[in-house]
């Protein structure tokens, strides 16, 4: 099947920093990866610049086939930096839920998810209103829906931030270490809700995770990041157990004595 | 004297209606301008961004005062351009002065709301637009409020210059009676601060308000 995401040498500088230092990747629809790897080692960053979040210092991202970050400049073949239109198009296509969940405090749960639905997908009040609290049902907040974010757990306000997510139906969602910014107590409740969109949903996943145990479960494909390039990539079982890289080994054994 | 405080008043409010036109309409304007300004000063071309910052600082950087004189006497002769009667010379000088301040914290309110609410917003695919208004502004408003507020009771202290242009507003008619009843000139200007103060207990309440929606609902 044809990737749905390409990362072609893709390079990430901040100032001095070489962050990534050619970054290629294939994410085929529906394929459920988990990133992990040292802290600094660019994980966010990854999943920022096909959030085009942040912007490649070289290389291509292809999102189903279009280039996100270039456009065709004339008829002549060349390409330009790619403007707000474009990547506008391409985003449609993408989602993401982040650490600090970045519910708008102002909006009820049930508007943090109409609003988007009703600007940015422009369906009637009534049919966005009526989706959102089918998807806010589905992560276990049908009691919630005029409650505003600061009155919710942290676990809540990360499931309403899947809900809000979700809503808009993206191909491809990235999650950025969405259960680190919880309490202990609280990181099931966030888990279950992924475990049930990677065994239902056929769109691309890509988790960012310090839950090891869960990332190996969840992912169909495991990359461990290091010194800024994909140095392991393969099943859970591949990654674990098969790999003798030395720096993963070392990795994954901090983790088993944390 | 209780009588003659009653006398006063009634005399000084000869200039109340040009105070608080003056005042409603140069706040109004003021804030049309702070946020005229204040979006202009972050946006990405930098022939606006520069206009509006030296617009910001040489009024920031001047008194109100002599801005009421340019206008008034300097900008008609200089360059024939006339803003119409004394009141709205007034209303201008103000609007432009504390505009300039107030843009300063629409600026600085929109800056402090959180930069996860603008990529938040970017990943839901909202325009540029579409975040400001909906994400980033009403956030921004309620951080901007208790300072609006100030501004605000400052604006309505600011108008008791226009008396020097020539209009008749509480302060000008505090002046008329001093001279004439040169004996109760501090009962005139008692009475003329308490009538401002009075004018201004709204605005203090409004504030006060202000600040209790800003201390809630925002992310930052
Ligand atoms: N906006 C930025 N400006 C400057 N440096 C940045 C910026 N964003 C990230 N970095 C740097 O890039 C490197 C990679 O950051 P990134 O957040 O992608 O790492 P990570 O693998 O997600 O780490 P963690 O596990 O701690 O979340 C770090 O050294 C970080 O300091
Ligand atoms: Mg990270």
């Amino acid at each position: 099947m044809e990737p749905i995401v390409q990362y072609k040498d893709i390079h990430k500088s901040f100032g001095d920093t070489h962050v990534l230092k050619g970054i290629n990747l294939d994410i085929r629809p529906s394929e459920k990866i988990a990133i992990i790897g040292p802290s600094g080692s660019g994980k966010t960053t990854i999943i920022r610049l096909l959030m085009t979040l942040e912007e490649p210092t070289d290389g291509d991202i292809i999102v189903d086939g279009t280039n996100l970050w270039k456009m065709e400049a004339g008829g002549d073949g060349k390409m330009k930096k790619a403007n707000e239109k474009h990547l506008s198009k391409v985003r449609n296509e993408i989602g993401m839920v982040f650490q600090h969940f970045n519910l708008f405090p102002h909006k009820t749960i049930l508007d943090n998810c109409v609003t988007p639905l009703v600007q940015v997908r422009k369906m009637s009040k009534k049919d966005a209103v009526e989706l959102s609290r089918q998807m806010l049902d589905r992560v276990g907040l049908n009691d919630k829906y005029e409650a505003y974010p600061s009155h919710l757990s942290g676990g809540q306000k990360q499931r309403v931030a899947m809900a809000r997510a979700l809503v808009m139906k993206p191909k491809i969602m990235l999650f950025d270490e969405v259960t680190s910014a919880l309490d202990p107590e609280l990181v099931g409740e966030v888990l279950e809700v992924i475990r049930d969109l990677a065994d239902n949903e056929d769109m691309a996943m890509v988790l960012v995770t310090h839950e090891m145990d869960f990332a190996l479960e969840v992912a169909d494909r495991v990359l461990f990041l290091d010194g800024g390039v994909i140095a392991e990539s393969g099943t859970a079982d591949e990654v674990i157990n098969t790999s003798d890289n030395p720096r993963l080994q070392d990795f994954l054994r901090r983790f088993r004595d944390a | 004297m209780f009588d003659s405080a009653l006398n006063i008043l009634t005399y000084l409010s000869q200039g109340l209606w040009t105070t608080v036109s003056i005042f409603l309409t140069a706040a109004l304007f003021s804030y049309i301008m702070a946020f005229i300004a204040g979006l202009s000063r972050m946006m990405k071309n930098p022939i606006i961004r520069g206009v509006t910052a030296f617009y910001v600082e040489v009024f920031r950087g001047t008194s109100l005062i002599v801005q009421l004189f340019w206008l008034y006497y300097a900008v008609p002769i200089l360059f024939d351009i006339h803003l119409g009667s004394n009141w709205w010379v007034g209303v201008i000088a103000i609007a432009l002065n504390y505009g300039a301040y107030m843009s300063e914290v629409v600026r600085t309110s929109i800056l402090a709301v959180d930069k996860g609410q603008t990529e938040a917003a970017i990943a839901l695919n909202l325009s540029p637009v579409q975040r400001m208004r909906h994400i980033i502004l009403p956030q921004a408003l309620r951080l901007m409020l208790p300072e609006f507020g100030n501004y605000s009771i400052q604006i309505l202290k600011g108008t008791a210059l226009v008396s020097l242009i020539g209009l008749t507003d509480i302060l000008y008619y505090g002046d008329i009676y001093r001279s004439t009843n040169l004996s109760e000139g501090p009962l005139a200007y008692l009475m003329v601060l308490i009538m401002y103060f009075i004018i201004a207990l709204p605005l203090i309440w409004l504030s006060k308000k202000g600040e209790k929606i800003a201390r809630k609902g925002v992310a930052s």
